[in-house]
């Protein structure tokens, strides 16, 4: 009896979120895979089923392909970049300099604005002719140059303001990670003589790789699913220039209404992101140390 | 050559509150191959005075010597030293044998000489077997052994030691207590050891630097810190229970311990000082001395601890085994003529020639 009672208690306590996850995050997933095998339903004519016919199309589309390798080029230049950036920013405001309260707030500023707002601001700075990248340009006597307006520097354009933004906010747990360690370690280290790099090489990075881990999966994660920035800014162009996946996978699903092959699209992503953080989870794991 | 030498070092910090010297005009010599403790309460400055022999603070004042060398602009890598931090500081991702062998790979010890280092400092702790664990995988003795050997793997001819046992339990600290003393004399090095315990103070030492306020008391061996404490902080830190301290009057033909009517053991010149007493030197229930009232009396099994009141005065004696008195009851206290300290009114230690004037106590 009371083992009957402690099993209906333990689902209830667990019954809220649970039901919030279903909900949101597990049916849909479900029913995504689902809807990826049927046509979609159009009018009087209802659903039927396709098969991998989604599939077969996706690997002969063009745009797919290049929003895919978009999205690829997106991550690898934003994220090691971001990351380097965030150590060394946090490497210095947790070291003893005036006002570095002042510099703290600084760099965490670009988290707290919002991603429409953002964008804007940047928007501006790439206007050409009289946008702030230009007039300093111009000093130089750099020719002026329609930034995100041609193929060849629109993502890279784009990749400088997720940078930006990032960093500041994987900062924050760089810096709160910093904090937690002894500051006996580096005295020790100083009495052995080890230069700064050396101790950095060998203690403060390898204690950092939790926090590495964990600020990695996050920044595959959001390089994935940016959608805000292209919309704002280029809304995909020019000729797909900037078009990632879930920026993709937006049009077909609510600008051309092809809710199926969206749902195609989506798995893609899905699958890609669960890879992305399996591997990490697996390699990573290994030569992390948690104290 | 002293081993290391502190010349009027001062170090201050500037707070909210104003400046705080934390070191104050502090001067010290240490010979070669003698262990030396900086002894005093929290907050005297003993850890700063460390780290500035460490080179981890720089002193504001004066200077350090290190082997006769000036030391006091040199970064901590070059002034020859080793130290073990009272958190023990073990880099938690390294296994034993990279923490203890840190400092050579920095300095580019050959592998094979490292190696043999590493074998023989192992042996001479106990690690040998325990190379591969990380330091989250040991007790609190053993973390404490693995600091130890990282600092003596270096082989520098002076090594610090930052409150190294105050992580360990009463019976851990004992043990360590004595390895550390063997160790030291062993290999011969020159050690600095800061603490706040009196006992690991006077049971290891071959000299004690007390501070108190960022300013040194007394420096000397265990016995003479002892036996002629140069003021009442001294007389006070040293000895557990602390040093009866107990004010005089002067009274016809001598002077009387406060609020006594006599009998007069003190010469007169010593009526506006205070008499020190240290419990285990007063002998009681002698029916000779002076008069006291038992308040207390705390049996501790080898000795107990009785606590009379004489005249104005409190005195805490300690006598072997149980005594058999019980509070309320009257007794007598009576103590050896060179077991008496005088302290001037500002604290400081007077010379007493009173041999003659107290022999009646035991007449």
């Amino acid at each position: 009896m009371t083992r009957t009672k402690e099993w209906l208690y333990g689902w209830l306590l667990l019954l809220p979120a649970m039901a919030l996850l279903v909900l949101f995050t597990h049916y849909p997933a479900v029913a995504n895979l689902w809807h990826s095998f049927y046509s979609t339903p159009r009018g009087s004519r209802q659903a039927v089923f396709v098969g991998v016919d989604h599939y077969r199309q996706l690997a002969d589309d063009p745009i797919f392909w290049q929003a895919l390798s978009n999205n690829l080029w997106y991550a690898l230049g934003t994220i090691p970049l971001s990351i380097a950036l965030a150590l060394m920013m946090a490497a210095w405001v947790n070291g003893r300099i005036a006002g570095r309260s002042v510099l703290r707030l600084a760099y965490f500023t670009p988290t707290i604005l919002p991603m429409i707002a953002v964008a804007n601001i940047w928007l501006f700075f790439y206007t050409p002719e009289y946008g702030l990248l230009e007039q300093f340009l111009r000093l130089f006597g750099v020719p002026t140059h329609n930034w995100l307006g041609s193929q060849s520097t629109a993502l890279p354009a784009m990749m400088v303001v997720a940078v930006w933004k990032e960093a500041g906010f994987f900062m924050i747990f760089y810096l709160a990670a910093l904090q937690s360690m002894s500051p006996h370690l580096a005295e020790a280290a100083a009495i052995e003589g080890a230069s700064r790099w050396y101790f950095f090489r060998r203690v403060t990075f390898p204690l950092l790789m939790p926090t590495t881990l964990f600020v990695l999966v996050n920044a595959v994660i959001n390089a994935f699913r940016l959608v805000d920035h292209v919309v704002v800014m280029t809304r995909g162009g020019p000729d797909n220039a900037t078009a990632l996946l879930l920026y993709y996978i937006y049009e077909i699903g609510f600008r051309f209404w092809d809710s199926a092959y969206a749902a195609a699209l989506t798995m893609v992503l899905l699958v890609l992101l669960g890879a992305a953080a399996l591997a990490q989870f697996l390699f990573l794991e290994r030569r992390t140390h948690y104290q | 050559m002293s081993a290391i030498a502190a010349e009027n070092v001062s170090k201050h910090w500037t707070t909210a509150v104003g400046q705080v010297r934390a070191v104050d005009a502090i001067s010290f010599e240490f010979e070669p191959g003698t262990l030396n403790v900086l002894l005093g309460p929290s907050g005297c400055g003993k850890s700063t005075t460390l780290r500035l022999i460490a080179g981890l603070e720089t002193a504001d004042e004066g200077r350090i010597f290190i082997a006769g060398r000036d030391v006091t602009r040199l970064p901590p890598a070059a002034r020859n030293i080793a130290m073990v931090f009272q958190s023990y500081a073990l880099f938690p991702h390294l296994s034993v044998a990279e923490n203890i062998i840190f400092g050579l790979r920095v300095r580019k010890v050959p592998r094979n000489e490292s190696a043999a280092r590493l074998a023989r400092v192992a042996n001479l702790l106990g690690l040998a077997s325990l190379l591969e664990r990380k330091p989250g995988q040991l007790s609190g003795g053993q973390q404490q052994r693995v600091a130890l050997g990282r600092a003596i793997i270096a082989q520098a001819p002076v090594c610090l030691m930052d409150e190294p046992l105050s992580n360990l339990d009463a019976q851990l600290r004992a043990e360590m207590r004595q390895e550390i003393r063997a160790l030291q004399r062993k290999i011969g090095i020159a050690m600095v050891y800061v603490t706040h315990d009196q006992v690991e103070a006077m049971s290891m030492a071959d000299r004690v630097v007390l501070l108190s306020a960022g300013k040194v008391e007394q420096t000397g061996t265990p016995v003479e810190l002892y036996e002629t404490p140069a003021n009442v902080f001294v007389a006070r830190f040293i000895g557990t229970p602390p040093m009866n301290l107990l004010r005089l009057e002067p009274s016809a033909g001598g002077a009387v311990i406060a609020g006594t009517d006599g009998p007069a053991f003190f010469p007169v010149e010593h009526a506006s000082a205070m008499l020190g007493v240290r419990p285990e030197h007063i002998e009681i229930g002698f029916e000779r001395g002076v008069r006291a009232g038992v308040e207390s009396v705390e049996y501790l099994g080898g000795d107990s601890l009785i606590v009379c009141r004489v005249g104005t005065e409190r005195v805490a004696v300690r006598a072997a085994g149980s005594v058999g008195l019980s509070r309320g009851e009257s007794t007598w206290l009576r103590w050896p003529p060179g077991a008496q300290h005088y302290f001037d009114t500002s604290g400081n230690r007077r010379e007493a020639h009173d041999r003659q004037t107290t022999a009646t106590m035991f007449a």
